[in-house]
């Protein structure tokens, strides 16, 4: 008895693949709609790495220009999602370069450090922490302790737990290999965890 | 299991990526050992707290400015 079946990879077919038919066809409103979809990541990413806000406009925009003009050069062996991703990441590096002028800037800055790779603070945290600030100063908590992560793991957490980039995925953006990631992924977890600690303990008495 | 095992497989058994027979070892470390059942709890809300907050806005008139700015060169061929 034959059965109808699909043909292989046609059903598991990317949305983004047939935008980008159309955008290598010329037209221009397909890209606006992956512009569109990508933008808020895009900047996200940015500002994580070069923690600047002007900074992180221009990298948003010379991303996706890039991106743009350099369409025949994706091969579509990746999602565009992550080839955009490092793009965006390149350019926020370079950025950083050029602030930091003379001293070079990589993903493999202060890796090194054993600093939060073993738990100290082993006291437990309110049942729901973040309600005890409000909005504003719950965002200022976890940018301060963000930024105080060494460049190699921040950029490692904010694509694989913040974006929801897979480790492969992650590894191919960064040019790094999958254990590095790993690696790195605990340790900027662990660190944030106990840097997060000092603000989320539970309390005693009133709070806030 | 040691302690120190048990962290070694953290983020696997956060990402939910252990064996059933793994998962079975580190819950049962978990059940014994209070230290590494915050340290678990914890990891698990820290990830949670960042991917649930917007730490970075992108606000709605300057999202626009440049998403007009990147179509504009765009459609210049940049």
């Amino acid at each position: 008895m034959s059965t109808i079946q699909p043909i292989a990879g046609e059903l598991e077919q990317h949305p983004d693949v047939a935008l980008l038919e159309r955008v290598r066809g010329g037209d221009v409103s397909a890209y606006d709609t992956l512009v569109r979809k990508y933008e808020r990541q895009v900047f996200r990413i940015a500002q994580h790495i070069t923690q600047n806000r002007e900074d992180a406009e221009d990298v948003m925009q010379d991303a996706f220009l890039k991106a743009y003009e350099k369409l025949d050069q994706f091969q579509g062996n990746s999602k565009f999602y992550t080839w955009l991703v490092r793009i965006a990441v390149n350019e926020s590096l370079m950025r950083l370069r050029k602030r930091r002028t003379g001293k070079m800037v990589s993903i493999d800055e202060d890796v090194e450090t054993e600093e939060g790779s073993v738990p100290r603070d082993l006291a437990d945290w309110a049942p729901d922490p973040e309600q005890n600030y409000n909005q504003a100063e719950l965002a200022e908590i976890l940018r301060k302790t963000i930024q105080g992560l060494p460049q190699g793991f921040r950029i490692v957490f904010v694509l694989r737990d913040v974006e929801g980039l897979s480790t492969e995925e992650t590894a191919e953006t960064l040019g790094l290999s999958i254990p590095a990631v790993k690696s790195r992924l605990l340790r900027a977890r662990l660190q944030l965890r106990e840097r997060l600690s000092r603000y989320f303990h539970r309390k005693r008495g009133v709070e806030k | 299991m040691k302690c120190s095992e048990f962290l070694a497989r953290l983020d696997d058994l956060i990402d939910d990526s252990v064996t059933t027979e793994m998962r079975a070892e580190l819950e049962t470390h978990l059940c014994r050992c209070p230290n590494c059942e915050v340290v678990f709890n914890t990891t698990r809300k820290t990830i949670e707290i960042y991917r649930s907050h917007e730490i970075y806005e992108l606000p709605q008139s300057l999202q626009e400015r440049l998403h007009a700015a990147i179509m504009a060169r765009c459609k210049k061929g940049c």
